[in-house]
């Protein structure tokens, strides 16, 4: 189940392992990154601030910043960051963040996993603009460096 | 990854509007926006007609709108005309819709790594 309004995003996943592995899995910085696509270098404490590399293909250059607020194990885990902190000369520092909550549940078929994304309202236009339009053009340049590829190999 | 001079001035230029979205969270704005994009350009006192709402409200109701770049209003003999703006709601839409979709995808992964081992 999915659902999106203008200020939040809503992710609903069954996941058919325990909950003690599922809150491991992304509550511990290192697995945290492997599906996330990002290198860590702090673990996650509440009220701490955890920084990393971006790992995702396209996106490597970038930085990511996770301000930690609450860890109830293996039930609550919520932090704070930019969602369209996507350019690297810009200091974001003093700009609105979102709240990503992940609540987990245990159920027959394993761990239900709810994620919130909310404070989106509150990000200007011009952010969210300018970071489509960045994010356009990452995967235009993918597209050529892939053409680009096929064609040298061919 | 560069941003191209024009879209760094079309980003400042938005900076100044407020955010469509708190636009938005608001009853009557919302309704007028629906209006505007059910049947087209309308006036004020076309608005305004059967709404509820004072033609006074309307006017000020729309010029929040325009300021967040939502609807133009344009002079037609002597009414005012209003028409809605859709680029920057796409825009908003848009965004958001591609971090949904980060979500899915790392969510995927996530349960793909987790049910295989």
């Amino acid at each position: 189940m999915t659902e999106t309004s203008t200020d939040r995003i809503e992710k609903d996943i069954v996941i058919r392992a325990p909950r003690t592995r599922v809150w491991r899995a992304i509550t511990d910085f290192r697995e945290f990154g492997k599906w996330f696509q990002a290198e860590m270098r702090d673990p996650f404490v509440p009220g701490a601030l955890s920084k990393g590399k971006i790992t995702y293909p396209g996106y490597e250059h970038l930085t990511i910043e996770v301000q930690v607020e609450r860890m109830e194990p293996e039930h609550l885990f919520s932090w704070r960051w930019h969602p369209y902190a996507i350019d690297p000369e810009q200091d974001y520092s003093q700009e609105p963040t979102t709240l990503v909550v992940f609540e987990l549940e245990e159920i027959a078929e394993g761990t239900r996993i709810r994620v919130t994304e909310s404070g989106f309202d509150k990000i200007p236009l011009a952010r969210r603009a300018d970071a489509f339009r960045m994010n356009s053009n990452g995967w235009e340049q993918q597209l050529h460096n892939i053409a680009r590829y096929v064609g040298d190999a061919k | 990854m560069l941003a191209t001079r024009s879209s760094r001035a079309e980003a400042a230029a938005l900076d100044h509007t407020a955010p469509v979205f708190a636009a938005l969270g608001d009853q009557t704005r919302l309704r007028l926006v629906a209006r505007l994009g059910r049947e087209g350009p309308l006036s004020i006192s076309r608005l305004s007609d059967g709404s509820g709402v004072t033609r006074q409200a309307v006017t000020k109701h729309l010029g929040v709108l325009a300021g967040a770049g939502l609807a133009r209003g344009s002079r037609q003999g002597r009414e005012q005309v209003w028409t809605l703006e859709a680029a920057p709601l796409d825009q908003a839409r848009r965004s958001l819709d591609r971090i949904s979709q980060r979500w899915d995808e790392a969510l995927g992964r996530l349960k793909k790594s987790l049910e295989r081992g």
